[in-house]
C-alpha cells in the first residue's frame, strides 16, 4: 500500500505548530488530530464518500501554511472590494486571519463575537471543543482543519437573544503566496430561543491558487433558529474543502443555503444531527461549474428523535467541461417515528462535456415515517428556447433566461434581498447573453 | 405590396415529407385563412415559417419582403416582424412574462434602431396592450403561460402579438380551445391589430373562427399543398361538405 498523500502538510505543521494558538492541552489534541490525518491523508476515490472526487491534484501541491507571513493587505483590500458591499456587521479575514481593522462587527445584547483565536487562548474548553466535538470520525479533513486551525470566529448567543440583522463572515484569499493553505473555524452556539442569521463567504484574487479546508460547527439550542448561507466564490484555480456540522436541539430551526460557484475544486460536507424532537432543517443549495470545476455536496442528515421534519432542496447547472456531485443521505434512526424527510436535486447540463453524478441514500429504521426524494439531470428544454427565439431573444439570450430561471427559486428562497441582487448578478455574470435581461430581473 | 412569397414549398419532419409543393402569395394588409384537416401540415407550415429546428426544407423558396427568410434564424424572422401565436403555447416556469416580453420588445427595437423602453414605459404599454384582449393584469407578472388554461394561453399569445406589432402574423388555430366569448374577445383583439401594413395568417380547422375574423382568402390545405383558393364563401362551402371532395380531387 502507498504512503497517504499528505503533501507537504506534516512539516509545515512542525513549522507553524508554536506559532497555534491555544495552551498545552490544545496542542496536544492538535497534534492528536494531524497524526488521524497522516494516517488516512487525503481522502482517496476508493473511500465511497470521495468515490466522484479527487483530491489528487490537491494532494500534489505544496502548502504553504502561512501564519507567520504578514499579510499584504493592499491584496486584500482590492478583493474585499470585489466581494460586494455590505453594510451589516462583518468580520472580514485576510488568509486566514481576523482583520479587525476591516471588520465591523457589533456587540448587541446577548450577542458575542470572538475571533477564534483569542477565544481558544481565553477559554480552552473552546480548544477541547473544536478539536475533540468536530465529528473527526466523518472526514480526515475535519482532523486537518483541528490540526491547524488558527482563526475564524466562536459566536454565542445567549438564551432569548433574537438577531435578525445577519452577520457576514468574508474570508478572503490573497494571491501573495502561492498554494497558500488556510483553515478557518466558526463556531456558532445559539442559546434557547435565539435566533440568528450568519453568512459565510469566501472570495479570493483571481489568480489565488490556495486551499480553503473550513470547519464550521452549529449547536442550536431548544428552540433556536439559525440561517446559515454559505457562498463559496473563490477564484478558479482555488481549492475549497468546506464542512459544516449542526447539531440541533428540541424543536430547533435550522435553515442552511449553500451556493457554490468558484473554486477548481469544491467540496462541501453538511451533516445535520436532528438530536431533539420536533426539531426541522431546510437545505437550500445552488452549485455552478464551468471550464473544469469540479463541485461536491456531501450532504448526511440524521433523524435520531420522533417528529424531527428535513427539506433539502438542491440544484446544479453544470457548463463546459464542469462536474457536478451530489449525494443527499437520510438516516432515519429506529426512535425517529413521524420523520418527514424530503429531498430534492434537480441538475441542468448547459454542455455534452459537463457531468453531474447524483444519489440519494436512504436508510430508515423506523416505522411510520414519510420520506420522499427525486433527482433530475436534463438539459433546457428546445421548445421553451424556440418559443423565445420566436420572439426575438437571441440564442444566448434565450438559453441565459432559462439558465437564470432554473436558479430562481433557489434565489427566492434565501430571504435576504441584497443577497439575492448580488446572487442573481453573480449567476447571470457567468451566462454569456444574460445582461440582455438582467436589468430587467 | 409581396409581403410573403412561398414557392414551391416541400418540407419534411424526420424524414417524412409533410409538404409537397405549397405555394402562398401574401400581400401586405391581408388576410389569410388557411384551412386543412388535422394532420395536413398547417402547423408545420407555421414551424417552417418561424424557423423552427427540425423542419427540413428540401426543395422551394420562401422570400418575406424580398429577403431570403429560410437563410434567417428564428430570432431574426422575429426582429424583422415575423410573429407566429403557437397552437400549443409552452409553459415556461421561472420566466415572468413581463420580463420576456420586454427583453423580446426591446431586442426587436434595437433591430429596428429605436431606443429599448424603459421598465415604467413598458409597463404602461403592456397594461394597455392587455386590455385589448381583456386579460387580468394578474397574469402579466406570472411566469409564461404556467398554470395558464387554454383560452388564457391564448390570449397570452395575442397580447404578445399586440406588443410586438408584427408585420406578418400567423395564428395557428389560436380559436382552439376557446369557448365562445373568450373567442369573441381574442377575435376582436385580432380584428383591431389589422393594418394595411400588417399581414394575418390564420390557420383552422374550424370556419367558426372566420365568422369573427373575416378573412380575404381562404385556402385549403390537403395533401401537403393547397388544392383550392377562394374567398370567404370557400369556408362556407368546407363547413357544409368536409375535405373529404377535396382530398379526393388532389389525389
Ligand atoms: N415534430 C414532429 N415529429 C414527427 N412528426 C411530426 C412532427 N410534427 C408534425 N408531424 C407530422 O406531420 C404531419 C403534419 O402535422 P401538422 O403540421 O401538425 O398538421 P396540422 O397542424 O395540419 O394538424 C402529421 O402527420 C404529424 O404527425
Ligand atoms: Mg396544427
Amino acid at each position: 500500500m502507498s504512503t497517504a498523500a499528505t503533501a507537504n502538510l506534516l512539516p509545515e505543521f512542525e513549522r507553524v505548530s508554536a506559532s497555534l494558538p491555544g495552551d498545552a492541552r490544545v496542542a496536544e489534541r492538535r497534534r492528536a488530530a494531524l497524526a488521524r490525518f497522516a494516517a488516512s491523508g487525503f481522502p482517496s476515490q476508493r473511500d465511497e464518500a470521495w468515490r466522484y472526487t479527487s483530491t489528487a491534484g490537491l494532494a500534489r501541491r505544496k502548502h504553504s501554511v502561512a501564519i507567520d507571513t504578514p499579510v499584504n493587505l493592499a491584496r486584500g483590500r482590492a478583493a474585499l472590494a470585489a466581494a460586494g458591499a455590505w453594510d451589516g456587521p462583518q468580520c472580514v479575514f485576510v488568509d486566514g486571519s481576523h482583520r479587525p481593522d476591516l471588520s465591523n462587527a457589533v456587540a448587541a445584547a446577548g450577542l458575542r463575537i470572538r475571533p477564534f483565536a483569542a477565544a481558544v487562548a481565553e477559554d480552552g474548553r473552546i480548544g477541547e471543543r473544536f478539536a475533540g466535538w468536530g465529528g473527526e470520525e466523518l472526514s480526515p479533513m475535519i482532523s486537518l482543519n483541528a490540526a491547524f486551525a488558527a482563526d475564524g470566529v466562536v459566536i454565542d448567543v445567549a438564551d432569548g437573544a433574537e438577531h435578525g440583522e445577519p452577520l457576514r463572515l468574508l474570508f478572503v484569499m490573497t494571491a501573495d503566496v502561492r498554494d497558500r493553505a488556510v483553515f478557518p473555524r466558526v463556531i456558532v452556539r445559539a442559546g434557547q430561543r435565539s435566533s440568528l442569521a450568519v453568512v459565510e463567504q469566501y472570495v479570493g484574487e483571481s489568480a489565488a491558487d490556495g486551499f480553503t479546508n473550513t470547519v464550521t460547527q452549529i449547536h442550536a439550542g431548544e428552540g433556536a433558529r439559525v440561517t446559515h448561507y454559505r457562498l463559496q466564490d473563490e477564484s478558479p484555480k482555488a481549492y475549497h474543502v468546506g464542512n459544516l456540522i449542526v447539531s440541533q436541539e428540541r424543536a430547533s430551526e435550522v435553515v442552511s443555503h449553500s451556493l457554490s460557484f468558484g473554486a477548481l475544486l469544491a467540496r462541501q460536507d453538511i451533516h445535520i444531527m436532528l438530536s431533539g424532537p420536533e426539531s426541522s432543517v431546510t437545505l437550500n443549495g445552488l452549485y455552478m461549474a464551468e471550464g473544469r470545476q469540479h463541485v461536491d455536496h456531501h450532504t448526511r442528515i440524521d433523524h435520531f428523535e420522533p417528529t424531527t421534519r428535513s427539506e433539502e432542496y438542491y440544484k446544479g447547472i453544470l457548463g463546459g467541461h464542469g462536474r457536478g456531485v451530489f449525494n443527499g443521505k437520510v438516516v432515519v434512526h429506529q426512535h425517529a417515528i413521524k420523520t418527514d424527510a424530503q429531498q430534492s436535486n434537480k441538475n441542468l447540463l448547459l454542455s455534452n462535456d459537463a457531468e453531474v453524478d447524483t444519489k440519494p441514500e436512504l436508510e430508515i429504521y423506523a416505522d411510520d415515517v414519510k420520506c420522499a426524494h427525486g433527482a433530475t439531470v436534463g438539459q433546457l428544454d428546445e421548445d421553451a428556447l424556440f418559443y423565445l427565439r420566436s420572439r426575438g431573444l437571441d440564442e444566448s439570450a434565450a438559453r441565459a433566461l432559462l439558465t437564470y430561471a432554473f436558479a430562481g427559486d433557489i434565489l427566492g428562497r434565501l430571504g435576504i434581498a441584497r443577497l439575492q441582487k448580488e446572487l442573481a448578478a453573480r449567476i447571470a455574470g457567468r451566462l454569456p447573453g444574460a445582461a440582455e435581461f438582467l436589468e430587467a430581473v | 405590396m409581396t409581403m410573403l412569397s412561398i414557392r414551391n414549398l416541400h418540407a419534411a419532419v424526420e424524414g417524412k415529407a409533410i409538404l409537397k409543393g405549397l405555394s402562398l402569395e401574401v400581400m401586405a394588409g391581408e388576410v389569410h385563412a388557411i384551412m386543412g384537416p388535422n394532420g395536413s401540415g398547417k402547423s408545420t407550415l407555421a414551424h417552417v415559417l418561424s424557423g423552427r429546428e427540425g423542419y427540413e426544407v428540401t426543395e422551394g423558396s420562401i422570400v418575406f419582403e424580398g429577403k431570403d427568410l429560410l437563410a434567417m434564424s428564428p430570432e431574426e424572422r422575429a426582429r424583422d416582424g415575423v410573429f407566429l401565436a403557437f397552437q400549443y403555447p409552452v409553459e415556461i416556469p421561472g420566466v415572468n412574462n413581463v420580463y420576456m416580453l420586454k427583453a423580446a420588445l426591446n431586442a426587436i427595437r434595437r433591430h429596428r434602431g429605436e431606443p429599448e423602453l424603459d421598465a415604467v414605459d413598458f409597463l404602461r404599454l403592456i397594461k394597455e396592450k392587455a386590455m385589448l384582449v381583456q386579460m387580468d393584469e394578474r397574469f402579466l407578472s406570472r411566469a409564461v403561460n404556467e398554470g395558464f388554461s387554454g383560452g388564457e394561453k391564448k390570449r397570452n399569445e395575442i397580447l404578445q402579438m399586440a406588443v410586438l406589432e408584427p408585420k406578418l402574423a400567423l395564428l395557428d388555430e389560436t380559436d382552439s380551445g376557446l369557448d365562445i366569448d373568450a373567442l369573441r374577445v381574442v377575435a376582436n383583439g385580432v380584428n383591431q391589430l389589422r393594418r394595411s401594413d400588417r399581414a394575418i395568417v390564420m390557420i383552422t380547422h374550424y370556419q367558426r373562427l372566420l365568422e369573427h375574423i373575416v378573412p380575404d382568402f381562404v385556402h385549403v390545405l390537403a395533401g401537403g399543398r393547397i388544392v383550392r383558393s377562394g374567398g370567404r364563401d370557400l369556408a362556407v362551402t368546407l363547413e357544409e361538405r368536409g375535405y373529404d371532395w377535396l382530398k379526393e380531387e388532389a389525389a
